[in-house]
């Protein structure tokens, strides 16, 4: 699934702001919409499939919602530093709708409880993104995809210049009172591991999505669309079937703050699940911490014969968008071509995962993880190997050797006593 | 044992650090295994910290101990020898249910056996250090880079844990060993009061030689 061959959706919020064909040149700075970051009435809202734009005279979203156009002049006048409203009317909603891509972050976050999120919890630190999010000429702080989010883990009492803000900014390495034994884990752990013990804990996140199943229709002959029991569609004819959960333990994984990404001209190998991003660190890397993931899990459309993924046009009024005429092979055909790739006509459904790192809906420190969280048999790290966890690791033949030394002395010391007592009785 | 007397074997302070040391040795016993995963009672956590209290706790009765062991010369009592060390165990092993005395009776100056001897020094000596030792490595795990150390945690976590295996063999025959007395209970006995009731106070050819 990208962008490309489906612009006039995705840019509603991706850049392309104003995007009509493949002329629109995405390095000019001038195509960026200022209102959408700045303005503060509320009101000033895109047309979904507008490329970014609002709507000249009323119009209707697929026979559903309204769209009015702006009143220009309040929404230019009321312009100010953005707030969550600002921000998360784009990514709270990545993906499509409300909580599809991030686990941590979706619309709760509007009014988070203090439970939900205590920076962003106006009871808690009231923070907007930008509190973070540190911003230079327009240069935001905290993207996480091939760079890390920040290089250096400094506090601001080292440095009140850090320019990419991160927990150890304002909570330093040892956040935790002197002598914890907490401290001593900030060099292995990150924050969020223990400190966002669920995602997703008000709404729900969308945990799997399988576009194998996409294209039935309704007895109208328009896509069917079945409701689930989180209120979320667990069916829609458009994309297929869904699992949506509420509070989802994360899964962990050695973190440097990089990704590497699938590219659509890679050959992967759909044996086991294709990994669209690949999570880079390791144990043995000092800059790598355990980190909290949502893996979105699911199945795409890939080419059996050049062996790679497949983007569809999904997008658009000619016939061959799939939402247009629900075939498949049109529209591979004219999404690869949107990207100047090969389709060789052969596809199938193949096994997908995206890795979406966790750093929102920190929890109040006393619902924080436990040790027995992690420091257990079947904890939450079970499956990171390689080291020795304490109250996880065990040598069973040690154990082995030592119950045995045990048990052993105890049965001798109970044989001893025994054959004492009988014996002294014999002897009268 | 009508010719049974009574002398004073353990002074107030041998009492203390035995007792002491049995409570330390016991609950970090339980903690440990807790902390190793084998069941929960405390709680991961409060077990981490009760294991790492009576750590120190130990350490400085240790010292004292040591300093008392030196200024009372009582370090003695622990020179190892292996005159009678046969015998004593071939009277545990066969001896005592024939109801034969033992080969070597306490007395004020010998006040213990050959194989006590050699277990406690042991104990003292190699044990106890050992457990404290691997167990600060444990500890001080995250201090390891900066002192240029790179090794890594499962060694000194696997060491630690058979040096409380072993020790728990140890206090299971220790504390029957104590039912081997007299009556059952007056090695324990003597362990509060002091007093331990011996049938001979003459010494021993072989204490009397070191």
């Amino acid at each position: 699934m990208n962008i490309k061959g489906n612009e006039a959706r995705c840019t509603s919020c991706h850049a392309g702001y104003g995007w009509k064909d493949d002329s629109f040149d995405f390095s000019d700075e001038t195509k960026i919409d200022c209102l959408v970051c700045h303005e503060q009435t509320g009101t000033y809202k895109k047309f979904p499939s507008g490329a970014g734009h609002p709507v000249s005279e009323p119009k209707k979203f697929s026979g559903k919602e309204m769209f009015y156009p702006p009143d220009w002049n309040r929404v230019a006048q009321s312009v100010g530093r953005p707030q969550i409203e600002n921000c998360g009317i784009c990514h709270f909603y990545g993906g499509g709708g409300d909580g599809v891509k991030h686990g941590d972050l979706d619309s709760s976050l509007f009014h988070a409880s203090r439970d939900l999120d205590v920076h962003m919890s106006p009871e808690g630190g009231g923070f907007t993104c930008t509190r973070c999010h540190t911003t230079k000429a327009h240069f935001i702080a905290g993207r996480c995809y091939k760079k890390p989010a920040f290089t250096e883990r400094k506090s601001l009492i080292d440095d009140d210049m850090v320019e990419r803000i991160a927990c150890v900014s304002c909570h330093t390495e040892t956040p935790h009172e002197p002598g914890s034994k907490r401290n001593d884990h900030t060099d292995k752990v990150a924050c969020q591991s223990c400190h966002i013990p669920e995602f997703a804990r008000q709404n729900p996140t969308k945990m799997y999505w399988d576009w194998s199943t996409a294209g039935r229709m309704n007895e109208n002959g328009k896509p069917l669309v079945k409701k689930g029991d989180l209120g979320k569609a667990v069916y829609h004819g458009k994309k297929g079937s869904f699992r949506w959960e509420n509070n989802v333990v994360p899964e962990y994984f050695w973190f440097n703050g990089t990704m590497e990404y699938k590219l659509l001209t890679d050959t992967v190998d759909p044996s086991e699940s294709v990994k669209l991003n690949k999570i880079m660190g390791s144990r043995d890397d000092p800059r790598s911490r355990i980190y909290p993931f949502k893996v979105h899990r699911g199945l795409m459309p890939y080419d059996l014969e050049n062996k790679t993924m497949l983007s569809p046009k999904l997008f658009g009024k000619e016939k061959e968008a799939y939402w247009k005429s629900y075939d498949w092979n049109m529209a591979l055909e004219a999404g690869m071509e949107a990207h100047g790739l090969d389709f060789s006509g052969e596809y199938t459904f193949v096994e997908t995962e995206y890795h979406f790192p966790s750093t929102h809906m920190v929890a109040p420190g006393e619902d924080a993880l436990q040790c027995l969280d992690c420091h257990a048999d079947q904890g939450r790290l079970a499956k990171l190997t390689g080291f020795y966890l304490p109250g996880r690791d065990k040598n069973k033949v040690l154990d082995a050797i030592g119950w045995l030394a045990v048990f052993g002395s105890l049965a001798g010391v109970a044989v001893h006593g025994l054959m004492r007592k009988v014996l002294a009785k014999k002897r009268g | 044992m009508e010719k049974n007397e009574c002398i004073y074997l353990y002074t107030r302070f041998e009492r203390f650090w035995h007792w002491a040391q049995a409570l330390l040795v016991l609950i970090l016993i339980l903690t440990g295994l807790e902390i190793h995963g084998t069941y929960s009672l405390l709680g991961f956590e409060t077990a981490f910290s009760v294991h790492n209290f009576c750590a120190w706790t130990w350490l400085v009765l240790y010292v004292f101990i040591l300093f008392w062991m030196a200024i009372t010369e009582e370090w003695k009592q622990y020179i190892p020898t292996f005159q009678k060390l046969f015998a004593v165990m071939w009277y545990y092993v066969y001896g005592i249910f024939k109801g034969d005395p033992h080969p070597v009776p306490k007395t004020a100056r010998v006040k213990h056996n050959p194989l006590q001897r050699l277990t406690y020094l042991g104990i003292v000596s190699f044990l106890v250090p050992f457990q404290l030792i691997t167990g600060y490595l444990y500890y001080y795990y995250n201090a390891w880079p900066q002192l240029g150390w790179d090794w890594a945690l499962r060694p000194v976590a696997l060491l630690h844990t058979a040096g409380g295996f072993a020790m728990l063999v140890f206090l299971i025959v220790h504390v029957y060993m104590t039912t081997t007395g007299h009556s059952l209970s007056a090695h324990i006995k003597s362990m509060f009061t002091g007093w331990e009731e011996v049938e001979d106070t003459a010494g021993h050819e072989w204490e009397v030689k070191s």
